[in-house]
C-alpha cells in the first residue's frame, strides 16, 4: 500500500527523521495560505508546491515548482491542480494531481540517496546510499553499482553503529552531517520495522548549507500482510489512487487488476491466474484481468467476483480455471450457477475444474441446464473461450 | 525413499480446532498421513474428530506437550497470520525436525525474524512456506497441506514449486503421463520463506528414488535465478520448468529501491533463459509441463 509524500513525512517526524517544514493543500486558495504561513515562520520568501501522487519521477514532469512568494505559490497550484502528471512509474496514463504539499525551500548544498528495502535474497532489511541523489539513480545502479553503498540490518541485533559510519564516510559526510545522518538513519530503520515498510525511500536526502541532514523527500510503501496490526492505515489511504474496481475487489477478499483484453479469467491462485493469462495469449486471445479468488473464497466471493468481470464492457467471454485445493469445486461449481442466474449471463462461459470434490463439481454443473462449456484442461479451457470469443 | 516426509512422519497440526485446520486435518488422515496430535492453546485435553468420522487425534495446549506425548516429528500450522510466526517459533523450539506454514498473509517483518531464527546453526527444523500448498509424498501415504490428494500417484518424479496451484497443475500432469511423483514440495511465493529452491533440489540430487524433476517459479525475486545458477555445477538428473507471469502487465510503482536491489533479474526472461542455461527445458504453457519432462526422459 502506497502513500503520499506528506504523510510519508508526518511519519519520518514521528521517528525523529528532518524535514523541511510542509502544509498539505487541497485547493489553490489554501496552498497560498500555507504558502504565507511558512515564508512568516522561517523568513524564507522561497517555497516548494510539490504535486502529491503515487509515483516517482514528479520533478522532470513538472509536478514540483519552486516559486518566490505566497501569490506565486498559489497560482502555480492552480496550474497544478487536475493536471494529469505522466512520469516513468505511473504508466502511460498518468495520475490526476488532487493534492499539493507546500514546503520552505532550503539551501541544498548536495543530494544524496537513502533507500530501505527488503532484500529477498539476503533475507534482510537492505540499507541502499548513494551520493548519486536524483532521478537518474536506477541508471546509477546500472552503470556503477560500486555507487549504491549497501548494508544489511540484521533482525537478531537490528542496525548497528559501524554499519551507519560505513555509509556515512562512503556519503564522504562532514562530521556535523555525520551526527544528522546518523539521526535520520536509525529513527528510518526503526520506523521500516515497527511501521511495517516494504519500501522508505528518500531521493534526495539532502545535507543544507548548514550541515543539516534533511529528508527533503519521501516515498513509503507498506507491506499490505501487516495491516491487521495497522488500523490508523485506513485514514492514510487515498482511494483515488486505487482503481475502484481493485478497491472493491480487495474488500471481497479478491486479488483483481483490470486489463486490455476481452476475456474475462476466474482463477485461483496468484501463479494459475497469471499462467492462465499466459496460455490465453499464447492462443491468440487476449485477457480482460487477472483476477485471484484467493484460497478460502465464499460462494459471496466468486460471485462478487463475476461481477466485476462483468463490469467492464470488453468482456466478451470468462474463462473459469480453478484448481481447488483448499477451495472445493463444489462450491465454485454452485458459486458459478448461482451468478450465472443472478447475473442472467449472456457472454461464453468455460469453466475448467479440477481438485477436491471434482466430480461433485462437474456434476452440478452438467445437472443445472446452463450453457456452460466444461473444459478438461487448462490449454483446452483456454483454446475453447479464444474460439468462442472469435466467433461472437 | 522419497524427500522430507514418508512413511515414518508423524504428524500434529497447529491450529486444527479452526475451519481451514480441521477440514485439511480430516483430509491428510484420510490420504493415509499419521496424524498424530493437534495443538490448540486453551483446548488441550479435548480430541478432535475427523469431519469424515474416520478418525480421531488428541488435542494439546503446546506444541511440546503434544511431541512429548505423541512422539510427532512433524507439523503443518494452519494459525491465522497475526500468530502464525509465533506458531512456527513454537515448532522450531521443540525441534521438530518439520513445519509445514500453509497460513497466508504472514507480514514481511514477522518472517524476516523467524527466518533468522531458521538460518541460525541451532535450529533443528525444516520449515516450508509460509503461503504454500504443503509436501506429499505419494508412495509413503504421507500428505503435509491442502493438495487435493488424489491427483497423485506415486513414482519417480520430484516437483518443487514456489506456486500452489499450479504445483497441482504439474503433479496432474505427471499422474495422467502414468510416471507419478516422489514428492512435491510447494515451498511458497511470499517474499521470504523458510526454504528455497536449491534446499529441496539438492534433496533431489540426492534421492535415488528421484529420477527427474519439474522446477515451477513465478516473476518477482531472484530465487530461480540463484537455483539456475545452482544446478548449472551441482544438478545432474533431466529437469523441465515453467515460469508463470510471462504476459504480466509491468506494474505501477513507486521509487527506486525495488528496482535497484534486484538488479535487472527477476523478469520472466530474465528467469527462463536463466533456467535453459542450465539445462531446463522450460515449458512453452503450463499445460506443458509433464509433456516436456516426458520428452527428455525418452
Amino acid at each position: 500500500m502506497n502513500i503520499h509524500e506528506y504523510q510519508a513525512k508526518e511519519i519520518f517526524r514521528r521517528y525523529g527523521i528532518p524535514t523541511p517544514k510542509g502544509i498539505p493543500a487541497f485547493d489553490a486558495a489554501a496552498a497560498k495560505e500555507a504558502a504565507a504561513k511558512l515564508i512568516a515562520e522561517t523568513g524564507n520568501e522561497v517555497v516548494v508546491v510539490k504535486a502529491q501522487i503515487h509515483a516517482g519521477g514528479r520533478g522532470k514532469a513538472g509536478g514540483v515548482k519552486v516559486v518566490k512568494g505566497a501569490e506565486a505559490a498559489g497560482t502555480v497550484a492552480k496550474d497544478l491542480l487536475g493536471k494529469t502528471l505522466v512520469t516513468p512509474q505511473t504508466g502511460p496514463e498518468g495520475k490526476v494531481v488532487q493534492r499539493l504539499y507546500v514546503e520552505q525551500g532550503l539551501a541544498i548544498d548536495k543530494e544524496l540517496y537513502l533507500a530501505l528495502t527488503v532484500d529477498r535474497e539476503k533475507k534482510r532489511i537492505a540499507i541502499m546510499a548513494s551520493t548519486e541523489g536524483g532521478v537518474d539513480i536506477e541508471e546509477v545502479a546500472h552503470e556503477h553499482p560500486e555507487k549504491i553503498h549497501k548494508v544489511w540490518i540484521d533482525p537478531a541485533v537490528g542496525l548497528q553503529g559501524y554499519q551507519i559510519r560505513q555509509l556515512a564516510f562512503a556519503l564522504g559526510l562532514s562530521k556535523n552531517a555525520q551526527k544528522g545522518f546518523a539521526k535520520l538513519l536509525s529513527g528510518l530503520a526503526t520506523m521500516f520495522d515497527k511501521e511495517d515498510c516494504s519500501i522508505a525511500e528518500i531521493n534526495p536526502m539532502i545535507v543544507t548549507k548548514d550541515e543539516q541532514v534533511v529528508a527533503l523527500d519521501g516515498k513509503v510503501n507498506f507491506d499490505s500482510n501487516g495491516e491487521f496490526r495497522h488500523p490508523e492505515w485506513a485514514d492514510l489511504r487515498d482511494l483515488s489512487e486505487e482503481a475502484a474496481t481493485e478497491t472493491e475487489a480487495k474488500e471481497a477478499g479478491l486479488s483483481f487488476i483490470q486489463l486490455e483484453g476481452n476475456i474475462g479469467c476466474l482463477v485461483n491462485g496468484a501463479g494459475l491466474a497469471m499462467s492462465t493469462m499466459d496460455t490465453i495469449q499464447h492462443f491468440g486471445g487476449q485477457p480482460a484481468n487477472f483476477l485471484d479468488v484467493g484460497g478460502g473464497a465464499t460462494q459471496e466471493a466468486v460471485t462478487k467476483a463475476f461481477r466485476i468481470i462483468l463490469r467492464s464492457e470488453s468482456v466478451k467471454g470468462i474463462f473459469v480455471n480453478i484448481f481447488g485445493g483448499i477451495m472445493k469445486c463444489d462450491i465454485i461449481a454452485n458459486a458459478v450457477i448461482a451468478a450465472t442466474k443472478e447475473l442472467g449471463l449472456t457472454v461464453p462461459l468455460v469453466v475448467r475444474l479440477e481438485g477436491t470434490n471434482v466430480e461433485l463439481g462437474k456434476k452440478i454443473l452438467a445437472d443445472s441446464g446452463l450453457n456452460i462449456t466444461p473444459a478438461d484442461d487448462m490449454a483446452s479451457g483456454a483454446q475453447k473461450i479464444v474460439e468462442l470469443v472469435g466467433k461472437a | 525413499m522419497s524427500i522430507l516426509v514418508g512413511k515414518d512422519t508423524k504428524l500434529i497440526v497447529q491450529g486444527i480446532t479452526g475451519s481451514a485446520g480441521t477440514f485439511h486435518a480430516g483430509q491428510c488422515q484420510d490420504y493415509g498421513t499419521q496424524l498424530v496430535g493437534g495443538v490448540t492453546p486453551g483446548r488441550g485435553g479435548s480430541t478432535w474428530k475427523n469431519p469424515s468420522g474416520k478418525g480421531e487425534c488428541p488435542v494439546f495446549d503446546t506444541v511440546r506437550d503434544a511431541k512429548e506425548k505423541t512422539g510427532a516429528n512433524a507439523s503443518v500450522i494452519f494459525v491465522p497470520p497475526p500468530f502464525a510466526a509465533d506458531a512456527i517459533l513454537e515448532a522450531i523450539d521443540a525441534e521438530l525436525e518439520l513445519a509445514v506454514v500453509i497460513t497466508e498473509g504472514i507480514p514481511v517483518m514477522d518472517m524476516m525474524r523467524v527466518r533468522r531464527v531458521i538460518d541460525s546453526t541451532k535450529t533443528k527444523t525444516r520449515v516450508i512456506g509460509p503461503n504454500c500448498p504443503g509436501i506429499i509424498t505419494p508412495g509413503g501415504h504421507c500428505k503435509i497441506g491442502i493438495m487435493p490428494g488424489h491427483i497423485h500417484r506415486p513414482g519417480r518424479i520430484g516437483i518443487v514449486s514456489k506456486s500452489g496451484t499450479l504445483t497441482y497443475e504439474a503433479v496432474f500432469q505427471v499422474t495422467n503421463l502414468g510416471l507419478g511423483q516422489s514428492t512435491a514440495v510447494g515451498i511458497g511465493g511470499d517474499p521470504i520463506n523458510g526454504t528455497d529452491f536449491i534446499d529441496v533440489l539438492a534433496k533431489f540430487q540426492e534421492d535415488p528414488e528421484t529420477d527427474a524433476v519439474i522446477f515451477i517459479g513465478e516473476i518477482g525475486g531472484n530465487a530461480e535465478e540463484l537455483a539456475a545458477a545452482w544446478m548449472k555445477d551441482n544438478f545432474t538428473k533431466p529437469a523441465a520448468g515453467f515460469i508463470a507471469g510471462r504476459t504480466a502487465p509491468p506494474g505501477k510503482r513507486m521509487g527506486h529501491a525495488g528496482a535497484i536491489i534486484s538488479g535487472g533479474q527477476g523478469t520472466a526472461e530474465a528467469k527462463i533463459e536463466a533456467l535453459e542455461s542450465a539445462g531446463v527445458k522450460v515449458a512453452p504453457t503450463p499445460s506443458d509441463m509433464g509433456k516436456t519432462l516426458a520428452s527428455m526422459l525418452k
